[in-house]
């Protein structure tokens, strides 16, 4: 089955990375962290040099990059004309009421 | 006072992100209208703290994320528990991948991917208990940094880490279940 986050690599017949390298389990692992621009320099370069030869992780890779991009584009509402007027008006009278 | 003045300037900019933070925290029209009136409120009068020059938008979504946890929350409590202690790695991929036996067909995933509207994204988002809820949307949709997350919610780095990695976690699963509902995902997938 494929469907094991630890077989991922084996299960599509991809080579064991030489020893030193980052495997799948840890790219996996660290793959939300990796998206998030957050790990050390070393550390995003191990995972970059595991995701350039792997292809079962760099296809989960592709996909939680997608579904990142699709959540921030998902997600916006349109402010209503109604409240922009309400906060300003609502600043105008508190900035009136500082004035006195 | 000049620095007041100059806050409508600044601050005005960031209201449709504040506003759509506030309809996921609040899930509710009327009160995300009412928190983000609040925040610009108490924005405005605290404006003579704010140390220009360092990050506006998150000292906005400070002041926001904070005034819906001490006024909002209080009113429906809900439990803080999001059960993903059953959810692997990659969950919705693989619950969108289909029958392994098709070969990689990466684009298939991404292709299932699209078809979620902004309506299932909303409703999974929303699903998500407060804390997880609110560190999502500070990474994923807004793309705030661990540490500016950790700066707006008032929890160490790691707590923030662990909030975000559970609430993504989360977030898939949610997703799943919206997208069975839809027929997105397939309801063979119940049996894995």
């Amino acid at each position: 089955m494929a469907s094991e986050g630890d077989g991922v690599a084996a299960a599509a017949g991809a080579p064991e990375p030489p020893a030193g390298f980052v495997g799948c389990d840890e790219t996996i692992e660290k793959l939300y962290v990796y998206l998030d621009g957050e790990l050390t320099e070393q550390r995003r370069i191990e995972i970059a040099r595991h995701l350039d030869l792997c292809g079962p992780c760099v296809g989960a890779y592709g996909f939680e990059a997608e579904l990142r991009k699709l959540i921030a584009s998902r997600c916006h509402d349109h402010v209503p004309e109604a409240l922009r007027a309400r906060v300003a008006d609502a600043l105008r009278e508190e900035s009136a009421a500082s004035a006195d | 006072m000049a620095d007041q003045e100059q806050f409508s300037e600044l601050a005005m900019e960031y209201m449709s992100a504040l506003y759509t933070a506030a309809l996921r925290m609040t899930r509710n029209p009327a009160d995300a209208e009412d928190l983000v009136q609040e925040t610009y409120l108490k924005a405005y009068r605290a404006f003579g703290s704010f140390q220009s020059g360092t990050n506006l938008k998150a000292w906005l979504y400070r002041i926001l994320t904070n005034t819906y946890i001490n006024t909002y929350r209080a009113k429906k409590r809900r439990p803080e528990i999001a059960d993903v202690e059953d959810v692997e790695d990659l969950y919705l991929y693989h619950h969108l991948a289909g029958d392994p036996s098709a070969g990689l067909g990466r684009s298939a995933e991404d292709e299932a991917l699209d078809r979620f509207t902004d309506t299932d994204v909303k409703a999974a988002i929303e699903s998500l208990p407060d804390a997880f809820r609110i560190a999502v949307l500070l990474a994923d949709v807004e793309g705030f940094s661990y540490k500016e997350i950790a700066e707006i919610t008032d929890v160490p780095i790691g707590t923030v880490m662990s909030r975000i990695h559970r609430g993504r976690k989360a977030l898939q699963k949610a997703l799943v279940d919206v997208g069975r509902a839809r027929g997105l995902v397939g309801a063979s997938d119940e049996a894995r």
